[in-house]
């Protein structure tokens, strides 16, 4: 069976830096692959060439077809959400309007969105930008589960949040790869731990490690070197 | 006391059509990032469609001419910039620089082209008879074709406020003014709303274009270009890319202008709207106000 | 682009300058490109023209293509040279040379003052102050204080304190030289300040001002040194203005003008060593060719729809502007190359910050 998402040999230069040079992984249909690799080697520069939000040489396969150097409203549109770093909702719209203007299906799954985050029903008609850094991230969340997605590329979902907005996210994210393949950036490796099946690992802009995520997580060494930190919690 | 009045309905006259034009600039430069120097163009397109209509229907009555006209003027100026945006724009996308170029050069060939056709004259734009003459509020003697500036401008203010937070593409183009690719990743073509600001902003400035024509009863090839540097201003000193700001700071430039017109000197209203520029730009230099809508 | 060492990088204008200037003594006629042979008076003064702005586009692409500021209100300054000097003269009644003394003076005076209050902000809103003061000088000009500026009218010159060798039609060729002047001086001006080293912090600048600033200069220091120099060139091209025309009149103060400096310098190719310069005679070439030709037999007989808009070279010159910029965008002396250059790219990223 082929992967759902291919990715090969894929190229990626900002201005003078080239930052991604030539990548190729493979996203398994379901569960969570984990995206994995210190700050600055290039975790969130793959996912904002799979959404063609910046320019790339290469290739990228999704379902058997090529996406590459698509516009990224047609790739969305063929079933990729997007969950960005730094959640990027939209501050001047209510919470309301920013799920709103997500919604791409025919039946937009308000029942599922409202059952994990109930919170957001009740804070419709707040601005996105008076709400916590952990309630902007549920919005960003909630806006990719409205529509039926094939895959999910969510963008370090617990960066800044307190400990226990990290479990919570890590319990979605756990819902959330039931539903659909997720390929998540993420930094803390408790989550990694907890809810990740496969793990690719990049270091200035290669991949330097592909495998079972559990087996990464208990080589300890490989950790530290790979990683540049401790297994933390 | 009735002076006051006068300059301040004037005032306010005067504001209703730069915030005409600059509601325009604004939603441009707020979703795609191009200063609109085509802008006054869209304006003496429609104003010139108004006076062409017009001088087209000699036999007809006055007013019924003068309405037909107005509309000929908007749909010419709404249709005019929605092919500016298709045909010079959008292949440029994400070009800025290039983008604000093209529309350096459609308003110097524009303007060339009118002038071309109809000559350097002021041409004279029949209006009813209504609009010429004054009314008196407490002392003073306003004319007529304030109120409707004044009126026009709070109607499309209304309008435009609806339209951005009622429907879908309202919703895009605020979305879109905070954050164009966070729009794509959810799936939306941005680029049809680049399309809508355009003609939207075309038509609100072929509306003052029509408005200008009632305000100084004549049309030349210069108009629009003399207004779009106030409109420029307006629009910074109200925040790029914020409607309420640029509502707001339209007022204040066309009032600023009127005063400082009549108690300093005459020529001194132009100066000290440059002056306002100045002063905000050096305190704030992102405008008075951030937010949009 | 080979960085040429030595004399080597002098060669080519040095041949081409010494070339120009023996242009008064040669009775040559090129047809369609002249109307008459170079050395009368009437092609030397479209010469000189088209020599003049070439060098005034360069001062403008010392800030745009160089710098990387983009500023709307360059006419201002070369404005100060064309009344200022005119004021001076015809109003006051200076002598020549104090006249262009104090010019002088107001050429680098007023660039500094005003530089340095609009520099504080970038992108846009430098864009913006920079056109709302250029906007004030022409509202002052119109508005005509103490009968100086003429208003609408314009001011002419008053003649009897000029040079005799700058005045009449017989000193054509002086004139000429004149401006060949100008647009040599600009030239070496512009060379020698880009490859000094506040002229490399320049172009730093416009590739990324935040490094420059890590590096622990100041942007802001530069980019005034920038203007001020610019703004100063472009004063004295506004004196030879006043030379060529003999008289004072209000478009150079417009908006306008500077956008028309703008197409030049775009049209040519910004951030080059001839780019300007050729954008510059070009467009002056074309701009009054095609005013000769709108009257001419040929365009005469042509019909209705062609003719009308031919005789506005503005909406010709508006026109091939925006081909330029759709098919050449890196201008006239990148032609071939598609790629379109850093230049515009790197402009485009500074105006988004």
């Amino acid at each position: 069976m082929t992967a759902l998402l291919q990715v090969q040999d894929l190229h990626v230069y900002l201005g003078e830096s080239h930052i991604l040079q030539g990548i190729t992984f493979d996203v398994p249909e379901g569960g969570v692959t984990a995206l994995l690799g210190r700050n600055g080697v290039g975790k969130t520069t793959t996912l904002r060439a799979l959404m063609g939000l910046v320019p790339s040489r290469g290739t990228i396969g999704f379902d058997g077809a090529p996406i590459g150097g698509a516009p990224t409203h047609k790739i969305v549109r063929r079933g990729v959400g997007y969950v960005p770093e730094d959640r990027d909702v939209f501050a001047g719209l209510t919470v309301d309007e920013n799920l709103r203007l997500a919604e791409r299906d025919k039946e937009p799954q308000y029942e599922l969105v409202y059952d994990l985050f109930p919170e957001l029903e009740q804070r419709g008609k707040q601005l996105a930008g008076t709400l916590s850094g952990g309630q902007q991230q549920m919005v960003a969340i909630a806006r990719a589960l409205l529509n039926e997605n094939r895959v999910l590329l969510v963008d370090e979902p617990t960066k800044g949040l307190a400990p226990l907005l990290v479990t919570e996210v890590a319990r979605v994210l756990e819902r959330v790869s039931e539903l659909t393949t997720v390929l998540l950036v993420e930094q803390n490796l408790g989550v990694v731990q907890r809810v990740a099946r496969d793990a690719v690992v990049l270091d200035t802009g290669r991949v330097v490690h592909i495998g079972p995520a559990k087996e990464l997580l208990a080589d300890k060494p490989m950790v530290h070197r790979m990683l540049g930190v401790g297994a933390a919690a | 006391m009735s002076t006051f009045l006068l300059l301040t309905i004037t005032g306010l006259g005067l504001g209703a059509m730069y915030f005409l034009i600059a509601s325009g600039l604004s939603l441009i430069y707020g979703l795609m990032g191009i200063l609109n120097f085509a802008h006054g163009a869209f304006l003496t397109v429609g104003a010139y469609a108004m006076w062409f209509t017009e001088s087209k229907l000699g036999g007809v009555a006055v007013l019924p001419r003068f309405l037909l006209g107005a509309l000929v003027g908007l749909v010419v100026g709404g249709v005019f910039a929605a092919l500016v945006e298709l045909f010079l724009i959008r292949p440029l996308y994400r070009r800025h620089i290039e983008q604000v170029l093209v529309t350096v050069g459609l308003a110097l060939a524009t303007v060339a082209l009118v002038t071309a056709i109809w000559g350097n004259d002021a041409r004279s734009v029949p209006a009813p008879a209504w609009l010429g003459k004054t009314t008196t509020v407490a002392g003073a003697h306003i004319p007529n074709d304030r109120w409707i500036e004044i009126v026009t401008a709070g109607v499309v203010l209304f309008a435009l406020n609806l339209f951005l937070r009622r429907t879908r593409y309202g919703l895009i183009i605020r979305a879109g003014v905070e954050n164009r690719a966070m729009v794509t990743a959810l799936g939306i073509d941005v680029r049809r709303a680049f399309t809508l600001v355009f003609a939207l902003g075309g038509v609100a400035a072929a509306v003052a274009g029509v408005l200008s024509n009632v305000y100084f009863s004549t049309v030349d090839p210069q108009r629009g270009t003399s207004l779009l540097i106030f409109a420029f201003i307006v629009v910074v000193i109200g925040g790029l890319g914020s409607l309420r700001g640029t509502a707001g700071s339209a007022v204040v430039v066309g009032l600023v202008q009127q005063y400082a017109n009549y108690y300093a000197s005459s020529g001194l209203g132009d100066l000290s709207v440059v002056l306002l520029l100045g002063i905000v730009l050096l305190i704030r230099p992102r405008g008075l106000s951030g937010s949009f809508a | 682009m080979t960085r040429l060492t030595g004399l080597r990088r002098w060669v080519v204008p040095a041949v081409a300058l010494v070339a120009l200037a023996l242009v008064p003594q040669f009775a040559i006629d090129i047809p369609y490109v002249f109307k008459s042979t170079i050395n009368t008076p009437g092609t030397l003064q479209l010469l000189a023209l088209c020599l003049l702005f070439g060098g005034l586009a360069l001062t403008y692409d010392l800030l745009f293509g160089f710098t990387g500021l983009l500023s709307f209100g360059h006419a201002l300054y070369f404005a100060v040279g064309v009344y200022v000097t005119c004021i001076a003269i015809t109003k006051w009644h200076w002598g020549f040379v104090a006249a262009l003394a104090f010019t002088a003076l107001v050429g680098v005076l007023l660039p500094l003052l005003l530089g340095a209050v609009s520099l504080r902000v970038g992108g846009i809103a430098f864009a913006m102050v920079t056109l709302a003061f250029a906007q004030a000088g022409s509202i002052l000009v119109f508005k005509n204080p103490h009968k100086w500026t003429g208003g609408e009218e314009g001011l002419g010159t008053d003649y009897t304190k000029l040079p005799d060798a700058l005045v009449g039609i017989f000193n054509t060729k002086n004139l000429y030289w004149v401006a060949l002047g100008y647009a040599a001086v600009v030239f070496v001006v512009v060379q020698w300040a880009t490859s000094s080293s506040p002229g490399h912090i320049w172009q730093a600048i416009r590739e990324n001002e935040l490094r420059v600033e890590v590096l622990g200069l100041r942007p802001y220091a530069y980019k005034l040194m920038a203007f001020v120099l610019a703004s100063f060139l472009a004063t004295g091209g506004g004196v030879v203005y006043l030379l060529l025309l003999g008289g004072a009149t209000t478009e150079v103060t417009s908006a306008n003008f500077t956008l028309t400096l703008l197409v030049m310098v775009v049209i040519g190719g910004t951030g080059t060593r001839y780019g300007a310069l050729i954008g510059g005679i070009l467009y002056t070439w074309a701009n009054q060719r095609l005013g000769d030709a709108s009257s001419s037999h040929a365009v005469s007989r042509l019909p209705n729809v062609l003719r009308t808009p031919l005789q506005q070279p503005l909406f010709v010159l508006g026109v091939l502007f925006i081909l330029v910029v759709f098919f050449v965008p890196g201008g006239l002396v990148r032609i071939g190359r598609l790629r379109r250059p850093r230049t515009l790219q790197r402009l485009q990223e500074a105006m988004q910050k």
